[in-house]
C-alpha cells in the first residue's frame, strides 16, 4: 500500500471534529463489560448453539465452491479498487443515480445525516416509517431521532424486531437477536407485540414468524415512508442492492411512495458486474445459503413499479478517516457478513454486547475504534478483545487481516499513550534494570524464590490465583504461576559442579 | 439555492476534499480467476436442468417439468383450487388457457392495487429473466411476463414459469444475460425464510409461502 497519511498523525487530529459517532461508542471498557455478559449462563448457552450452527453451514456451503479462494482474491481487489478511487465512483454514483430520478444527500457524520433522514420523513408528512434492517442506521441512532421527532418506526426485520420489542440492543451483524432463544422470543411476542396471538403462539420457529408477518401485513400494505441501508452500490449504474431472507425489505422497497436509503461511501461498486463476485460471497458467508431468498435492485425510480421519490443519503462518519490509515483501511472492505463474529473464540462467550457497539466481534473490535478514534468512549479497549487466533482472517469473504489491524490498533493506542505514566511501563523498566546484570538477576530470583516459599505450602498446582495489588492486575484474569523451588541457573551450575556434563546419560 | 442546499453542497465537497487526501493513490487491478463459464465447455443442458431442480426443491420450492406443449395442462394442475389468478400485463394468453378460474391481468384494464393483490387464496403467475441452477435463483427484471415487483410479492403464492433456454450455470452468467440492470430486478431463491431464530432457517415470514415452479421444455 501506498500514499495517505498515517495513523495518529497531526494531520487526522485536525479533523477530528468530523470524526464518526452514534452508537458505536463503547461506554464501558471491554473486560468490564465482558465480566458482566460472562454472568449469564443461557447467553453463552445461546450464543454457542447459534454460532456452532450457522458456522457449520458456512463451512458446508464454502467448501462446495471450488473457486472460493480466487472469488474472496476478486472481492478484496474490487473493494480495494473502491477505496482508491472512492471520489471518482462517488460522483459517478451521484450522477447515474440522479439521472434515473434519485435525490442523493451527503452526510459528514451521524448527527448531520438524523436530521437530514428526519427533515425528509417530515417532508413527506408521514409519522410512520417502516424500517429494512440496516447497519448504517443503527451506527447513527436514526431510530432515537425519529422517535424524538415524534415519528414512529416499525423495524420489521423478525430480529430487529425482537430487539425492539424487548427494547434491548442488537448484539450480532446480521441476527440482532441472537442471543435470544426461541423460548424467550415467544415471552418477548407474548408480553409486547400488539394484538398477539396466544393461542397460536408457541415456541415453534415457524409460529414465531407467523407471528410477526401478521403483526407486520398490515403496516407494510399501508407504509408511506420506507427506510432502507444498501449492501451494495453500483457506481456505474446508480443501482442499490439490498440482499435479505424475509420479504420484508422487498415490502419496504417496493410498497410505499418515498424511500430514504442510507448508504456509507464504501458500499460501492464500480461496475453492475461486481456484483457477480459478491453476491456469491455474502449469502455463502453470512447465512451459509447457497443464495439469500430475496436480493432487490433499484436504481432511481420507475413509473408505474415502487416508490415515486428515492432519497439516497451518503454517509461518512469517520469512514475517511479509517481510510486514512494505510493498514487499518482494509477495514473498509467489509460487506458486514458477520462470519468474523460466527467463529470467533470470544464474540462466541461474551456476545455482542460486550463490545458496546453495533459493531461488535472481530471486525467491530477494528471498526468502531477507527470510525471514532481510540479517544471516544472505551473505544482504545477494543482491539485487545481477541486471542489473535486468526479465524476472523480464514473466513473473511474480503480477506480483511483482522488480526494485523487488531494489533496495529494496539500499537498506535500504546504509542499515543507514551507520554503517560503507566504502571506496566514501569514494572518493564524495573525488569530491564534487573535483567541486564547478571547478578542482579540472580538476586531477585532468590528473593523472589524465599517469598513465594511459603505460598507454594498453600498451593497444590504451584500456581496463585490471587495475587495482592498492584499484582491483582495480573491475576484478575489469569492464575500465576510460582517461581519455581530451584532455578535453571541453580540446577546448572550444580550439575557442572558435580561433573555431569560427563554424564552421557544425563544428556540424551 | 436554499440553505439546505448550501448545507447539501459542502458536505459533499468537504467528504470528497477528505477522501482524495486521505486515500491510497494507486488503483487497484481485479484478478477475476474466479469461474465465470460453465467448467465444462457446452456442459448437457439436462446436468444443468436437473442441478436447478435439485437446489429449488432443497429450498423446499414445489417444482413441476413438462413440455412446451403441456404448458397449460402442467400449469392448471399446479393452481388446483386456486380461485383466482392475477398474472402480469404481458404475460401469453395461452398459460392459463387451461385454468377454470378467474384470471385477473395487471393493467387491464387498471393496475391492480395492493388490496387486490392481498385477497386470501389468490395466486400469481409470471414468467421470469433468467433462472441460476447453482443457486436456485428465478431472476425477475421487470420484462413482460414478469411485471411490477409487487405482483410477486404480496400473493401468498407464486408461480413462476422457466423456460429451459433460460437456465444458465451461475451468478455471472445470470446477471449476464440482464438486457438492462437499471431496470427493478428481483432475485427469489425460494419461498420467503427467514434465519433469525436460533440461525435455523424457517419457511415462510413476509414474501409468498409458496413458491411453484414449471420447468417447461
Amino acid at each position: 500500500m501506498s500514499g495517505g497519511a498515517p495513523g495518529g498523525t497531526g494531520a487526522q487530529r485536525r479533523r477530528g471534529d468530523r470524526r464518526g459517532h452514534g452508537n458505536i461508542v463503547a461506554p464501558l471498557p471491554f473486560p468490564a463489560a465482558a465480566r458482566r455478559e460472562l454472568g449469564n449462563p443461557q447467553l453463552r448457552a445461546n450464543l454457542r448453539r447459534a454460532t456452532h450452527t450457522i458456522r457449520d453451514r458456512r463451512a458446508r456451503v464454502v467448501g462446495e465452491t471450488p473457486d472460493w479462494a480466487h472469488l474472496r482474491a476478486a472481492g478484496a481487489a474490487i473493494k480495494d479498487d473502491v477505496l482508491a478511487r472512492l471520489p471518482e465512483l462517488l460522483e459517478q454514483f451521484e450522477a447515474a443515480a440522479t439521472a434515473a430520478g434519485a435525490t442523493v444527500h451527503w452526510a459528514r457524520d451521524a448527527a448531520e445525516a438524523r436530521a437530514l433522514v428526519t427533515d425528509l420523513v417530515r417532508g413527506t408528512g408521514s409519522a410512520e416509517v417502516v424500517k429494512v434492517k440496516s447497519m448504517a442506521t443503527q451506527e447513527i441512532g436514526l431510530n432515537e431521532a425519529l422517535a424524538e421527532a415524534g415519528i414512529t418506526v416499525v423495524e420489521t426485520d423478525l430480529a430487529e424486531l425482537i430487539v425492539q420489542l424487548a427494547d434491548d440492543t442488537p448484539s450480532h451483524i446480521l441476527v440482532p437477536a441472537i442471543h435470544y432463544n426461541r423460548r424467550q422470543i415467544r415471552e418477548i411476542f407474548a408480553d409486547r407485540m400488539p394484538g398477539v396471538d396466544l393461542d397460536a403462539l408457541t415456541d415453534e420457529p415457524a409460529a414465531l414468524a407467523e407471528a410477526a408477518r401478521r403483526y407486520l401485513r398490515d403496516r407494510f400494505l399501508n407504509a408511506r415512508v420506507a427506510i432502507s441501508g444498501a449492501n451494495f452500490a453500483v457506481a456505474e449504474t446508480g443501482t442499490l442492492v439490498v440482499v435479505e431472507s424475509e420479504g420484508n425489505g422487498r415490502m419496504c422497497l417496493t410498497l410505499p411512495e418515498t424511500l430514504i436509503s442510507v448508504v456509507g461511501v464504501e458500499k460501492l461498486l464500480p461496475t453492475f458486474r461486481d456484483l457477480e463476485v459478491f453476491l456469491q460471497l455474502l449469502p455463502r458467508s453470512a447465512t451459509g445459503e447457497r443464495m439469500n431468498p430475496y436480493t432487490s435492485m433499484w436504481t432511481g425510480v420507475t413509473p408505474g413499479d415502487g416508490p415515486r421519490a428515492l432519497h439516497v443519503v451518503l454517509l461518512d462518519n469517520g469512514r475517511t478517516d479509517t481510510l486514512a490509515d494505510p493498514v487499518g483501511r482494509q477495514a473498509l472492505r467489509c460487506i458486514r457478513c458477520s462470519a468474523c463474529l460466527n467463529v470467533c473464540p470470544v464474540y462466541e462467550r461474551v456476545g455482542g454486547h460486550a463490545y458496546g457497539s453495533v459493531y461488535p466481534g472481530p471486525i467491530g473490535a477494528i471498526l468502531s475504534p477507527q470510525l471514532t478514534g481510540l479517544d471516544a468512549g472505551a473505544n482504545r479497549s477494543l482491539p485487545y478483545a481477541s486471542t489473535l487466533c486468526g479465524a476472523c482472517f480464514d473466513v473473511c469473504p474480503v480477506r480483511i487481516d483482522i488480526p494485523q489491524v487488531l494489533v496495529h490498533l494496539r500499537q498506535r493506542d500504546v504509542d499515543a499513550r507514551r507520554g503517560q505514566p503507566s504502571p506496566e511501563r514501569m514494572a518493564m523498566r524495573a525488569l530491564s534494570w534487573v535483567m541486564r546484570d547478571r547478578r542482579r538477576y540472580a538476586a531477585a530470583l532468590r528473593a523472589a524464590r524465599r517469598g513465594a516459599a511459603p505460598l507454594r505450602l498453600l498451593t497444590a498446582g504451584g500456581e496463585v490465583r490471587r495475587l495482592p495489588w498492584p499484582l491483582s492486575a495480573w491475576t484478575s484474569s489469569r492464575d500465576a504461576p510460582l517461581p519455581a523451588a530451584r532455578t535453571f541457573r541453580d540446577w546448572w551450575a550444580e550439575r557442572t559442579a558435580h561433573g555431569g556434563r560427563e554424564d552421557g546419560r544425563d544428556q540424551g | 439555492m436554499t440553505r439546505a442546499d448550501e448545507a447539501r453542497g459542502s458536505a459533499r465537497e468537504e467528504i470528497l476534499a477528505r477522501i482524495r487526501a486521505a486515500r491510497p493513490t494507486t488503483s487497484v487491478a481485479v484478478p477475476r480467476r474466479y469461474r465465470t463459464a460453465p467448467a465444462v465447455a457446452g456442459a448437457a443442458d439436462a446436468d444443468l436442468l436437473d442441478l436447478l431442480v435439485d437446489r429449488l426443491v432443497d429450498y423446499r420450492a414445489t417444482v413441476r417439468r413438462c413440455a412446451p406443449v403441456d404448458l397449460a395442462e402442467a400449469l392448471a394442475g399446479l393452481l388446483g383450487a386456486v380461485p383466482t389468478v392475477v398474472v402480469p400485463a404481458g404475460a401469453p394468453e395461452h398459460w392459463l388457457s387451461a385454468y377454470p378460474g378467474r384470471i385477473r391481468r395487471d393493467g387491464d384494464p387498471v393496475p391492480l392495487t395492493v388490496a387486490d393483490l392481498d385477497e386470501p387464496g389468490l395466486a400469481v403467475v409470471t414468467g421470469c429473466a433468467v433462472a441460476v441452477a447453482q443457486t436456485g435463483t428465478l431472476v425477475l427484471d421487470g420484462g413482460p411476463e414478469q411485471g411490477r415487483r409487487l405482483l410477486s410479492l404480496v400473493p401468498d403464492h407464486h408461480l413462476c414459469v422457466v423456460r429451459a433456454d433460460q437456465v444458465v450455470a451461475g451468478v455471472p452468467e445470470g446477471l449476464a444475460r440482464l438486457a438492462d440492470p437499471t431496470r427493478p430486478i428481483t432475485m427469489i431463491s425460494g419461498p420467503s425464510a427467514t434465519s433469525d431464530i436460533e440461525l435455523n432457517r424457517v419457511e415462510g415470514v413476509h414474501g409468498p409461502r409458496r413458491l411453484d415452479v414449471l420447468l417447461v421444455g
